[in-house]
C-alpha cells in the first residue's frame, strides 16, 4: 500500500483517503459546451508517468489536496492543499 | 527408529505425547512434527499423489514438503513436516480414495504411464452437457482435504506495527543482521518460518551449533528485536508495506501483521532443489536437508541402506551424518566427478537405485543433494528481476530499491563467518536507511530524494559481496522423473507442452500446471525452466523465470478476514425498541426498528390516530456563517436567498453530470445558521461533496458545516391527532396551523426539555411534527410521547411502514426510485430545478436535458389485478420492447391495492397509458399510468391540516 504524504497530518496509508482523481479544471458552467463539459466529467489522460491528482483524508483531517505522482514507482514529488486551506488559516 | 541422544535435537524425551494417524495410534515426543513421528515409527508413504495416486513421502522434511499434506482434525492442507505434533491430535491422510496402502485410482498408471499434458483441458473440456459428470470425476480425484462447515474455531487476530527493519528469514545472515542493525539504533522485527531460530546450523556439526547458541544469545540480549517463530513475511507490498502471517501465539490461531517497514532485509537462504530422474517421488529419494534434518533435529534414522548422490558440502555432510546414525551408506555418487543417478525402482518405497555408470544398489534410501533455489520472491515483489549465473547454476539478486537489502545464502556463499560479517553490514546499513527514511517521513516526505542519503551511501561501499562458489548444473539427469511433486508434474509432460507450442515457460507453466502446487515453484521452478530450456535448445537466461507473486506462503481465509472490527450506530431510542420486539434493519452502519410486528397495522394507525418514528440516522449538517445560503445554492438545484428565518424547504442535491445525489429538508434557523439534513446513507458522500465545493471551487465562502447527526435524536410524530398529542407536551411553541403552518421550524421546550428543533414536514403524507432533541434526551422524549399518547392510540412504526407511508403519497427515494443515471427531470423533479441560478452542481447537463424530452420519467403505476403487486425491478415492456421498470412497490393498506412507481420511457408517461409488467415466471399484468406520483391525497391537505 502507498503512503500518500498529507500536507496536515504527514504521511499516512493510502487506504486513509479518498481518491479524487487527475485534478482537472471546472469548466465554466454557463459557457462551456458540451463537449468541455463531458471532457472534465469524463475524460483523463491516465499517463504512465508524472501526474497531478486530487486525494482527500477522509480518516483523517478531512482535507482535498494535491499530490504530483508517478503512476510507475508511485514516487511522489509535491503536495499541496486546496486553496481553501491557505485562505482560512489566513482569515 | 529413533535415535540415541543428538547434541541439536529439539524433541523432548521427557514428554511422550499420542497422536492418531490414519486411525491408528503413534507416539511422538514434543517437538516431533507429524512426519518426523511418523518417520521415527517407521512409517514411510505419507499421501498418495495429487494425479496418478503415487506413494509420496518425506522429500524435504520442511514446510514445502509436497507429499506430507495432511489433515488435522477439520483443518485441511496442513503441512505435515512443519505442524508439530499436539498430544491426542488426529491427523489424517488427504486424496487417498479408498486408502492409504490400497488405492484405485492406481489404474491411471496402468492405464498411461503418464497422464499426458493438458490433460485435463483435452479429457474435460467437450461437451458442455457432461460438465456435470466430469465434475463429480474431477471432485473425486482432486486432492486437498475436508472443509468443515463450521465457522473456524479460534482467534484471528490483525496488527499494525512500524518496524524500522524487518528481517525476513532467522537464520544465521537474518540473526546477525538483526543483531546488527539493532545494536544500530533500529526497531528490528526478525521473523522466521520455523519454529525456532537458526536456520541450516541447527542442523549442522558442533561448530554450527556453537555459532548459533552465541547468535541466540545476542538476539535474546538485545532488547529491540522482536522475534517471531512460525511466522512469514508473506508479501512486500510499495513502500515496503509487509504482509507476516503469524504463528504459534498463545491463544491467537493466527495473526496478520501489516508492517510499514523502513528497510527490508530480505535473507531466507537457499532451499535445496529436487533432481528430475526416473523414480525421483518414491518415498526413500529424499533431499541432503531432509535426512540431515530428521537425523539431527528429531533423532530419526531415515533408512538403514544409503546410495548419496552429490554434488556440494551439504550432500558430504549428509553421507557423514547418515554414517553417523547407524545408516550403512553403501555408495557416494559424486556429481563433481562424472557421477550420476538414473533410476530409483521399487514397490511403494525405494529398492533399489541405478547409477549413471551403469551399477545397482538395493537399498531404502537415496539421498540426493544437487543444487540450490534462490527463494527471490520478495526480491521480485521489489521488483528485482534476478539474474541466472551459470557458473553457481543458480539466480542471484540483481538490482534492488534503496528500501530493500539482501544477505546469507541469497546473495553468495562463502565461510560462516564472512556470511556473518556480511549480514551484520548488510544489518548496519539497513539501520542507517531507515534513519534517513524516518527522517523523512518526520518531514512528511514519503519516498526519497535523490540527494538525501549520504550516511547510506558510505556504508554501502563499505560492504565486501560475499563469494559465488561454482556448482554442477544438475537439473534433469537422463531420465524422465517429476519435475512438479505436489501438482504430478513430470520433465516428459513439460517436453510434449513444448512439443505443442506452448514453449514459453509461462505458458508451460500454465498448461502442464507446473509449479502451482503447493510448493509454488520454491522446489520445482528452476527444474521447470531448466527442462522448457533445454526442449527448446535455449539457455536458461533465454528462458527466464515464471513470475513470483504474493503470497510467498499460503494463508488462511482467517487470517486475511481477522476479527470483525464493523462499527454500528443505534439511536438513543435502541433499548427501547428492543424492548419492544423491534425486527431490526441493517441500514449503512445503523440498525433501525424495520416494524414492530405488523406494518400494515403501524400504516394505518398512522393514518387514523397517531404514530411515531424513530428517524436519528436522518443525516444532519450545521450550517454557520454569512455565505451558508451561497453553499446550499451550490450543492442544491433549489434557490435558497429567500428562505425566510423559520421556514424550512425540500432540496434536490445533484452531480455534476446531473443525476440525482440526495435529498432533504434544510431549515434556516437564524440569519446565518441552517440545519441541512440528508438521506441516511449518503450523510458521509454529501459531507465530503459540501467540503469539496467548499475546498476546491468556493474557498473565500465563509461557511463552516459540521456533521451534527448523533448530536440529535430525531422523531418523527406523524398521523391526525399529532397535534393533539404535542399540545401536551410542548411549551412555549404556539401549534396551531396558524401560527406553525407546513414547511417551518419552531424551536422550543418538549417534555421539558430546551432547545428542541420541531419542523412540520410530511413524508409520510400525514399532518406531521419532526423533532430534534439533545440526543441525551432522545429516549425521555420517546418514552413521554407514547405515555401522553396511549388515549390517542399512538404506536410506534418501523421503516417498512414508513415506505409504505411515502409510496402512497408518492414521495420518492433516492436510490430506490432513482439510479446511478437518472437525472433530475427524469424524478419529476422540474418544479425545483431553477436554471436562472448562476451556478449549482451539475446545472449544464440539467439545462441540455430540458431541451431534450427523450429521458424517462417517473411515474405513479395502478396495476389492474388488486391482488398481485408487481415485484421491484420487475420490467416494463411495451411493444415487444423494455420500456422501463417498477422502482417500488407496496400492498398500499390504506386504499386496499397494490401501488407502484416506475421509470417509465417518455411516450408511456402519459397519465392513462396502459402499460405491461413482467411479473416471476414470465406472467404479464397490466397497469395504468396515474395522473400524479401520489396514489393518497395527491392534493396535500392532510399533511397541510
Ligand atoms: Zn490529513
Amino acid at each position: 500500500m502507498i503512503l500518500i504524504p498529507c500536507p496536515n497530518c504527514g504521511p499516512r496509508n493510502a487506504s486513509e483517503f479518498r481518491y479524487v482523481g487527475e485534478s482537472i479544471a471546472r469548466p465554466d458552467p454557463n459557457s462551456a459546451t458540451q463537449e468541455q463539459w463531458r471532457a472534465y466529467l469524463y475524460e483523463r489522460v491516465n499517463p504512465s508517468g508524472w501526474t497531478t491528482e486530487s486525494w482527500f483524508h477522509r480518516a483523517g483531517c478531512g482535507r482535498y489536496f494535491k499530490i504530483e505522482r508517478d503512476t510507475n514507482s508511485n514516487e511522489v514529488r509535491a503536495v499541496r492543499l486546496e486553496p481553501a486551506a491557505a485562505t482560512k488559516g489566513e482569515s | 527408529m529413533r535415535l540415541s541422544l543428538r547434541p541439536g535435537e529439539v524433541i523432548d524425551r521427557s514428554r511422550p505425547l499420542r497422536f492418531t494417524w490414519n486411525g491408528h495410534d503413534y507416539p511422538a515426543f514434543l517437538g516431533d512434527t507429524i512426519s518426523s513421528a511418523l518417520a521415527a515409527s517407521g512409517e514411510r508413504v505419507m499421501s498418495r499423489s495429487f494425479k496418478y495416486s503415487r506413494p509420496r513421502g518425506v522429500l524435504t522434511a520442511d514446510s514445502l514438503d509436497p507429499g506430507c499434506i495432511v489433515q488435522v482434525g477439520d483443518e485441511p492442507n496442513v503441512r505435515a513436516s512443519h505442524r508439530r505434533v499436539e498430544d491426542g491430535m488426529i491427523a489424517s491422510p488427504q486424496n487417498v480414495w479408498p486408502s492409504l496402502r490400497f488405492d484405485v485410482k492406481v489404474a491411471n498408471r496402468a492405464v498411461s504411464r503418464f497422464l499426458s499434458a493438458g490433460f485435463y483441458y483435452k479429457t474435460f473440456m467437450k461437451p458442455q452437457r457432461l460438465w456435470p459428470a466430469y465434475e463429480a470425476v474431477l471432485k473425486r480425484f482432486a486432492s486437498g482435504g475436508v472443509i468443515s462447515n463450521r465457522p473456524a474455531a479460534g482467534y484471528f487476530d490483525k496488527r499494525y506495527a512500524h518496524p524500522d527493519v524487518v528481517v525476513a528469514g532467522g537464520g544465521p545472515a537474518g540473526m546477525s543482521a538483526a543483531v546488527a542493525a539493532a545494536e544500530a539504533g533500529a526497531q528490528v522485527m526478525l521473523v522466521e518460518s520455523e519454529h525456532e531460530l537458526g536456520g541450516h546450523l541447527r542442523w549442522g556439526g558442533a561448530h554450527e551449533l556453537s555459532v548459533l547458541a552465541e547468535l541466540k544469545a545476542a538476539v535474546s540480549a538485545t532488547n529491540s528485536i522482536e522475534v517471531l517463530i512460525d511466522s512469514v513475511v508473506a508479501g512486500r507490498y510499495d513502500g515496503n508495506f509487509l504482509a507476516i502471517l503469524q504463528r504459534s501465539l498463545p491463544g491467537v490461531t493466527e495473526r496478520l501483521i501489516k508492517a510499514r517497514a523502513k528497510t527490508l532485509i530480505v535473507a531466507p537462504g537457499l532451499i535445496e532443489r529436487p533432481y528430475v530422474f526416473a523414480g525421483n517421488d518414491l518415498p526413500g529419494v529424499m533431499l541432503s536437508g531432509a535426512a540431515r534434518r530428521l537425523i539431527n533435529l528429531w533423532a530419526v534414522k531415515p533408512g538403514t541402506r544409503a546410495v548419496v548422490f552429490t554434488a556440494n558440502s551439504s550432500g558430504d555432510a549428509a553421507a557423514q551424518d547418515l554414517e553417523g546414525a547407524g545408516v550403512e551408506v553403501c555408495c557416494v555418487e559424486d556429481a563433481r566427478r562424472g557421477g550420476d543417478v538414473v533410476r530409483a525402482s521399487g514397490s511403494a518405497t525405494l529398492q533399489s537405485v541405478e547409477c549413471g555408470d551403469g551399477r545397482t544398489y538395493q537399498c531404502d534410501l537415496l539421498v540426493t543433494a544437487t543444487g540450490w533455489t534462490a527463494p527471490t520472491s520478495l526480491l521480485n515483489m521489489a521488483g528485482d528481476k534476478p539474474t541466472y549465473d551459470e557458473r553457481a547454476a543458480r539466480f542471484f539478486p540483481c538490482s534492488l530499491p534503496e528500501d530493500v537489502l539482501a544477505t546469507g545464502g541469497i546473495t553468495g556463499d562463502g565461510s560462516l563467518e564472512q556470511i556473518l560479517e556480511h549480514a551484520a553490514h548488510t544489518g548496519r546499513l539497513a539501520a542507517g536507511r531507515a534513519r534517513v527514511a524516518g527522517g523523512r517521513l518526520r518531514k512528511g516526505v514519503p519516498h526519497a530524494a535523490p540527494t538525501d542519503s549520504p550516511v547510506a551511501e558510505e556504508q554501502s561501499n563499505a560492504i565486501t559481496a560475499l563469494p559465488v562458489d561454482a556448482h554442477v548444473a544438475l537439473f534433469r539427469g537422463r531420465t524422465h522423473g517429476f519435475v512438479d511433486f505436489s501438482e504430478d508434474v513430470s520433465s516428459k509432460e513439460l517436453e510434449a507442452a513444448v512439443a505443442e507450442g506452448y514453449s514459453s515457460i509461462e505458458l508451460a507453466k500454465r498448461y502442464t500446471t507446473a509449479t502451482m502446487g503447493s510448493a509454488q515453484g520454491k522446489l520445482e521452478v528452476v527444474n521447470a525452466v531448466a527442462v522448457v530450456a533445454a526442449a527448446t535448445e535455449s539457455t536458461i537466461t533465454e528462458t527466464g523465470t515464471t513470475v513470483w507473486r504474493p503470497p510467498y506462503a499460503p494463508i488462511t481465509l482467517g487470517a486475511l478476514a481477522g476479527r470483525t472490527l464493523e462499527p454500528v450506530r443505534y439511536s438513543p431510542m435502541q433499548s427501547w425498541h428492543e424492548a419492544r420486539g423491534a425486527t431490526p434493519l441493517v441500514a449503512g452502519a445503523w440498525i433501525r426498528p424495520d416494524h414492530y410486528g405488523n406494518p400494515t397495522a403501524e400504516v394505518r394507525n398512522v393514518r387514523s390516530n397517531v404514530g411515531l418514528i424513530d428517524v436519528t440516522p436522518l443525516g444532519k449538517f450545521d450550517l454557520r456563517g454569512p455565505d451558508a445560503a451561497k453553499l446550499l445554492s451550490q450543492l442544491y438545484v433549489n434557490k435558497w436567498a429567500k428562505l425566510a428565518v423559520g421556514s424550512v424547504r425540500y432540496g434536490v442535491m445533484c452531480a455534476e453530470d446531473g443525476v440525482v445525489l440526495d435529498d432533504g429538508v434544510t431549515g434556516r434557523l437564524s440569519d446565518d445558521n441552517y440545519l441541512m439534513t440528508a438521506t441516511s446513507s449518503g450523510a458521509d458522500t454529501l459531507l465530503e461533496w459540501a467540503e469539496s465545493w467548499l475546498q476546491t471551487e468556493h474557498p473565500e465562502w465563509r461557511v463552516h458545516i459540521t456533521p451534527v447527526t448523533s448530536d440529535f435524536a430525531s422523531i418523527n410524530v406523524a398521523g391526525p391527532k399529532s397535534r393533539t398529542l404535542l399540545e401536551r407536551l410542548v411549551e412555549n411553541v404556539d401549534l396551531s396551523a396558524e401560527a406553525f403552518p407546513y414547511m417551518r421550524v419552531r424551536r422550543g421546550r418538549v417534555a421539558g426539555v430546551e432547545d428542541c428543533l420541531m419542523w412540520r414536514i410530511g413524508f409520510t403524507g400525514e399532518l406531521s411534527f419532526e423533532l430534534h432533541v439533545p440526543s441525551s434526551y432522545g429516549l425521555h422524549v420517546w418514552e413521554s410521547l407514547m405515555e401522553q399518547g396511549a388515549d390517542l392510540g399512538i404506536a410506534p412504526f418501523g421503516i417498512e411502514a414508513q415506505r409504505i407511508l411515502r409510496l402512497e403519497k408518492g414521495h420518492l427515494i433516492v436510490g430506490q426510485d432513482t439510479d446511478g443515471l437518472t437525472r433530475a427531470y427524469s424524478a419529476e423533479l422540474d418544479w425545483a430545478i431553477k436554471l436562472d441560478k448562476e451556478d449549482f452542481s451539475g446545472k449544464p447537463e440539467l439545462s441540455w436535458q430540458a431541451e431534450r424530452s427523450d429521458w424517462p420519467k417517473l411515474v405513479g403505476l395502478r396495476p389492474e389485478d388488486v391482488t398481485v403487486v408487481p415485484p421491484e425491478a420487475s420490467q416494463i415492456v411495451h411493444d415487444g420492447a423494455i420500456a422501463g421498470r417498477i422502482t417500488s412497490s407496496r400492498m398500499s393498506p390504506t386504499l386496499g391495492r397494490p401501488i407502484c412507481l416506475g421509470l417509465v420511457a417518455p411516450h408511456l408517461a402519459e397519465p392513462g397509458t396502459e402499460l405491461s409488467i413482467v411479473l416471476p415466471a414470465g406472467v404479464r399484468a397490466r397497469a395504468v399510468v396515474t395522473e400524479h406520483l401520489a396514489h393518497f391525497d395527491p392534493e396535500g391537505q392532510r399533511l397541510r391540516g
